[in-house]
Order: structure tokens, then sequence, then C-alpha cells
């Protein structure tokens, strides 16, 4: 797009426009870069006054924990290695082996397998390899930048993180599956009908969203703590305690995020041209076979954008779940605040910040990943409602 | 569509709604009237010590949880009225703070602090959020298309972060041996303590959100200015208007239905401010109202969730909620009205 000349800026203003770019470039990423850089070093780099130290890690280094200048080049060549087998490889094999019309689900367990291999890789075989090969090439093998993994290990497998891990793959996936299922149903109808009940239904639904979620946990706690004995009359001796079920949460988070879906995924079924389930009728569908066969076939970039804000919902949650989950199978981010709890040494503050790199990870490769269906998702709430 | 097929599109998300969103505040609405406790009975207890010639005998009264027959507690449940509302509102010692004209003793009851502090913190993160992404979504359209793409990308990345862990990686930052308040120190000269006072808590809250919603309102002003006439701009400038006049006259009033949600949609989020006050461990300083209820549901050292007292304080945040939604579905009916005549 070239600009008419008379709207053409002069260089002051280009310049003050690009710092501030590069000014909030850094604001944005910086607490996050410095916490990862943190969460790799001893306590005492850490924390430590210079800020050099802190990213150089000369303590760290002294403890035998560092990267040399061939770790480096090893890690960075495995890490291309993995970029373009996930970009070409992995999508053909995916393509290949498939079961016949359930590509997603040849994408879902081929990701799996290829980020599992992955960490295998980088984790294990190759720290493995290099302790081994340090020795052996000079000067390119002494330590240069201090680096450990002890944190991680301490969070992950001592502190047992692992099954907060599981419980927040559990709550996300069914969270995700449920309320894009129950979603898409009347995002559909609620696009295709232009009654007043469905106005006032999408109201109600804009009303439910601005609740406070702690309102809503005060109408819950009470009923599920005493579930067992509120539903025994209806379902005898094995009405369960809803207290601390990681499927109960599930459906609370389904429904507190269900008034969002479905005014998002309204706009985008709105966006697909009626004339498309209409000749779907002529030819003797149904609706909801016109819905199954012909609209949720070119729905997927909604359906992809809108089960992503619902898995931030719940991956993101603090509120519902530290409140509705107990300790026994409490998902990651309330898990994180047994740590302020006893944050009182700075061992127990890197650990801390571990795990909240940790729980950062799969964020930021999703951002990776969907960055355009995240922002189509942002603008078609916004531009077209 | 059919009413029934439409019904039967709708009904299983409907369903979710009535039950988990709509019979919850009612129940609350019932709660906050009620109260329950575990009934307790005094019993006369005689306890002996042998004594040199007799026993020595003292009676004393008890208070001790009725069991029921499997064992467990009794618990009972009576109308309270306003007594829960007046538990979380205080109003004695709200009326003799304001009597004596002593403002700081009435914000030292936990309800108005939270008030107080979710009222300013939602007045004035507002105009910052729109400001700085008004900003950025200019800086960004003036940028060579090369770097648009990355600078999205990194702008994403404070949006999407968990909130919790968003307000706990700027509070190690400054937490008393982080690298700022290292580096403020050395650049002041003193000492510095961010998380030893109120008011210094609050501008790193204030911070943190800026940080985290800014991006969204970037995300979707950037997406507004590529739909900016042209042509408007261009006449615009050949009738003199200067590149402040044109923001002000064109670029502005074009992006106004996007600046009003974007401000609908922060006023409800920031009124529910809450995660700050976790990552920030600002509880003893700085409360919001969804903390005050998240806290009376928190048990206690003895086990017990102030269930009544929370709902009474739902309620109350709740009223708020009312209040900032009404101009808003004023409008959408309107605007419905307009459109289906």
């Amino acid at each position: 797009m070239s600009a008419p000349s008379s709207l053409r800026q002069p260089l002051a203003l280009r310049l003050t426009s690009a710092g501030f770019l590069v000014f909030w470039c850094i604001v944005a990423t910086f607490p996050l870069f410095w916490i990862t850089v943190m969460s790799f070093k001893s306590p005492v780099d850490a924390f430590a006054a210079n800020p050099l130290h802190v990213i150089l890690g000369p303590e760290t280094r002294a403890g035998g924990d560092g990267l040399s200048i061939m770790d480096v080049v090893a890690g960075v060549a495995v890490l291309i290695l993995a970029v373009r087998l996930a970009t070409g490889a992995l999508p053909r094999a995916v393509a290949r082996y498939s079961p016949q019309g359930r590509l997603w689900l040849g994408w879902i367990v081929g990701a799996l397998l290829f980020a599992l291999a992955t960490l295998v890789v980088v984790l294990w075989i190759l720290p493995l390899l290099l302790t081994l090969l340090d020795p052996w090439v000079g000067f390119l093998g002494e330590p240069l930048v201090g680096l450990t993994w002890e944190h991680y290990r301490a969070v992950w497998w001592e502190n047992a993180f692992y099954r907060n891990f599981l419980n927040s793959l559990l709550v996300t996936a069914g969270v995700v599956s449920i309320s894009l299922t129950v979603g898409t149903l009347a995002g559909f109808a609620l696009a295709r009908s232009g009654s007043n009940l469905a106005f006032w239904l999408l109201i109600i639904a804009l009303v439910f969203r601005a609740l406070p979620h702690s309102v809503l946990v005060t109408g819950y706690l009470p009923p599920f703590i005493n579930s067992a004995e509120l539903l025994r009359p209806i379902l005898g001796e094995f009405a369960p305690t809803l207290y601390g079920q990681p499927w109960a949460v599930i459906v609370v988070l389904v429904s507190i995020n269900q008034p969002f879906t479905i005014w998002m995924l309204r706009s985008f079924f709105q966006s697909i041209p009626t004339e498309l389930d209409e000749a779907a009728r002529v030819d003797g569908c149904t609706h909801f076979e016109a819905f199954r066969r012909v609209i949720m076939p070119v729905m997927w970039p909604g359906v992809i954008t809108t089960g992503l804000f619902s898995f931030l919902l719940a991956y993101n949650d603090y509120l519902v779940t530290s409140l509705l989950l107990d300790a026994q199978n409490q998902t990651m981010v309330p898990a994180i605040a047994s740590y302020f709890n006893r944050e009182t040494t700075t061992t127990d503050q890197v650990e801390a910040v571990a795990a909240a790199v940790s729980i950062t990870a799969p964020l930021f490769v999703l951002v990776m990943v969907f960055q355009r269906q995240i922002v189509s998702g942002l603008t078609a709430g916004a531009v077209k409602g | 569509m059919k009413f029934k097929t439409f019904a039967a599109f709708v009904a299983p998300s409907l369903i979710l709604m009535l039950v988990f969103i709509a019979a919850p505040l009612v129940s609350v609405l019932w709660q906050s009237f009620h109260l329950t406790q575990t009934v307790y009975e005094t019993v006369e207890v005689e306890t002996c010590t042998p004594g040199f010639v007799t026993q020595t005998c003292v009676l004393e009264t008890r208070s001790r949880p009725v069991l029921d027959e499997a064992g467990q507690p009794m618990t009972e449940t009576r109308f309270v009225g306003l007594e829960a509302y007046r538990n979380v509102l205080e109003p004695a010692r709200a009326g003799a703070a304001l009597r004596a004209g002593r403002l700081g003793e009435l914000l030292n009851i936990d309800f108005y602090k939270a008030l107080r502090f979710t009222l300013t913190f939602t007045i004035l993160t507002l105009p910052l959020v729109l400001g700085v992404g008004l900003a950025l979504a200019l800086a960004v359209n003036n940028a060579i298309s090369l770097i648009r793409g990355p600078v999205i990308f990194l702008s994403l990345l404070p949006f999407i972060i968990t909130p919790v862990i968003g307000a706990l990686s700027i509070r190690w930052l400054f937490v008393g041996d982080g690298i700022l308040t290292r580096l403020l120190e050395w650049w002041l000269a003193r000492d510095i303590a961010m998380f030893a006072q109120g008011w210094t808590i609050e501008l790193l809250m204030l911070f943190y959100r800026v940080w985290h919603v800014a991006p969204f309102a970037f995300v979707i002003f950037y997406a507004g200015l590529q739909t900016v006439n042209m042509d408007t701009l261009e006449s615009a400038t050949i009738d003199g208007a200067s590149r402040f006049e044109r923001l002000r006259y064109v670029i502005v009033p074009h992006l106004m239905p996007l600046i009003i949600f974007v401000s609908l949609i922060h006023l409800m989020d920031s009124y529910r401010v809450f995660e700050e006050i976790v990552g920030f461990r600002s509880q003893a300083h700085v409360i919001s109202l969804q903390w005050l209820t998240y806290d009376f549901l928190t048990p206690d050292d003895a086990g017990n969730r102030a269930v009544s007292r929370a709902s009474a304080s739902s309620m109350l945040t709740m009223i708020g909620i009312v209040i900032l939604l009404i101009p808003l579905l004023r409008r959408t009916w309107r605007d419905h009205r307009r459109s289906s005549r």
C-alpha cells in the first residue's frame, strides 16, 4: 500500500513512532524474558544485583552447570531440525497415515508423538551425548554461560508438578471439546434465526458474561459440598460429592464460558452465506444434517479460534479451580499458590519462577502456531458486532 | 427456522446457562439472607479429681456440637435477614467514621477499602488502555509491513499469558532483590521497598493491567485502521487539516464504535479485578471486591467458610455490574428496535 505523497510523514514522526514500537516490544517481553532467564540460574545468580550476572550466571557455571559453545551449536542444530521436521515431514506423515476423513485425529496423534519425541531428544539424549563429548573438544567444550535444569527437575519431579499438569490437561481438554459441541449448535441457531427470542437470548448471555466469577462460585460452593445429600433422593447410592471433582469443574467452566462462546461462534456463522444451508435444505437435508455436513466443514477456522479462547479461559483460570478443587487434584495455576506460602528461601523463589515459566511455555507455543486465529478471533467480535 | 428446531439447537447451551449461571444467582440471593451454622448444645459436665478426704468436683458448662445419627455434627439454617449485609457493610462503624469526617477510618473497613480500589482501578486503567492501544495501532500502521507480524506476535504475549503468572512475573522484577528494584535504588540512590506500602503496589497493578490489556485494544484498533477511508483522509489534507486534526476528526470518529466496544469490555473486566491481588500478594494493603468474596469463601483456620457473608458481598458486587450494564443494554435495545422496525 503506497500512501499518497500528501500523507507522507516527516522523519521526526517516523522516528518517534519507531522508537515507541521498540520501547513497547521491550516492555511487552522483558518480564517474561527475564523470568525465563532467572529460572535457569542458581538462586545466587537469579537474584544478583548485576544484570550481567543473571544472564551469564557465573555462580551457576562454577557449580558445574553450563552451556559450552558446542552445546549451543548442537542445541540450535537440533532445534532447526525439529522445526524443519514439523513443517515438512510431519504434515506429510499425517496426511499419509491418517484414517480416511479423520485428518484432525491424525494431527492430534502426530503432534503429541512429535512433541514427546522432541522432549526426549532435547532433555535426555542430547545432554547425555554432550556430557560425553564435551571433554574431547577442548575449549569448545568449556562451559561459557551458566545454565541449570535443577529447578525444573525439582518442580516437575520432586514436587510432582506433572500431576497438576495432567489435571490441567484433563480440565482444558474437557472444557474445549464440550463447550465447542454445545456452543456451535447454539451459535448456528442464533445466527440463522432473526426472531426476538434469539435476540433476548443473546442479551441475557451478554449480561451473564459480565458477572464476576466469584458470585457464581459463591452459588456453587455450598450445593457442591453437600451434593451427595442433595442428590441422594434422585441418584440413590451413587450420588457423588461434586466438590473436588474435575468433571464438575469442567461443566462449570463450560457454562461460565458459554455466553462468550455463543457470541463469538454466532458472528463466525453469520459470515457464512445463508444460501449454503438453503441449498442443502433444498437437496433434502434436515437442519441438523445441513449443519453437520455442509456448514461445519467450512466453519473450521471459526471453531479453531473459539476453541483457542475456551482453552485460554480454562487454562488461565485461578478463581474457580482453586475454590472448587481440593489440593489432591489441583490444576497448574492454583498449584503455584502453594509456592507462595513457602516462598521463604531464594531456592523456593526460583523454583516458583521455574513453575511459572513451565505454565507459560505452552501458551508461547500457542501464540506462535495460532497467531492469525487469535487476531481474527479478537477482531471478529468487535468489527462485526 | 421453526421454533422447534431452534429450541432443539439452543437447548443444551441454554440448560447449561440456566443450571450453572441463573440458578446459582438465585441461590446466592437466598444464601445472603440465611446463615448455616453447626448446632451447639450446652451441657453441664461434672469433673471429679481425687482429693485428700473427699473428691474435688467441679461443675462446668461446656458447649459441644450436637451429633446426628450418623455421628456428623448437625447444622441448622435460619433466616437472619440483613445480618450478613450488616456484617459486610458495618454501617455503625462506617457511620461513625463518616460523622467524624475521617475518611481513612472508613477505608479501613474491608468492604469500602475493596470498593475504593476497584473503582479507582477501573477508572484509571481505562484511558491508559485506550491511549496505549491507539498509539500502538497508529505506530504499527506506520511501520513497514515487514515488522508488523513480529510486533503483533510480541504484543500478544502479555495478553495471552495467565493473569496470575503475568502479575507474578512483574512482581519478581520488583521484589526486594529484583532486578528493577536494584536499578531504581541505584538510580535514585535510596532504599526502595515496592511491596511495603499500598500506593506503590497499586502503581504496579495499574502497570500490569495496562500491559496485559493494551494489546487487545491495539489489535482491535489496528483492524479498524485498515478500513479508514483513504479518500476522506486525503481530502481532509487538501482542506488543510494538520496531522493531529486528521487524527481527531477523521480517524477517531471512524474508530468510535470500536473504542466504545473496548471500553465496555474493559470496564466489565477491570471491575472484576482479582488476579492482581493474588499475584502481587497485596491482601494486606490492597483488596478488590471480587477478592473480598473469594476471601470469605476460602476456609479459615477452623475450616469454616463464611458463605453467608460471601453471598452478601457478591450481591453488593452485582449491583455495580448492573449499574455498569444499564447504559449498554438500553443502547442495544434501541438499536434492535430500530433495526427490526
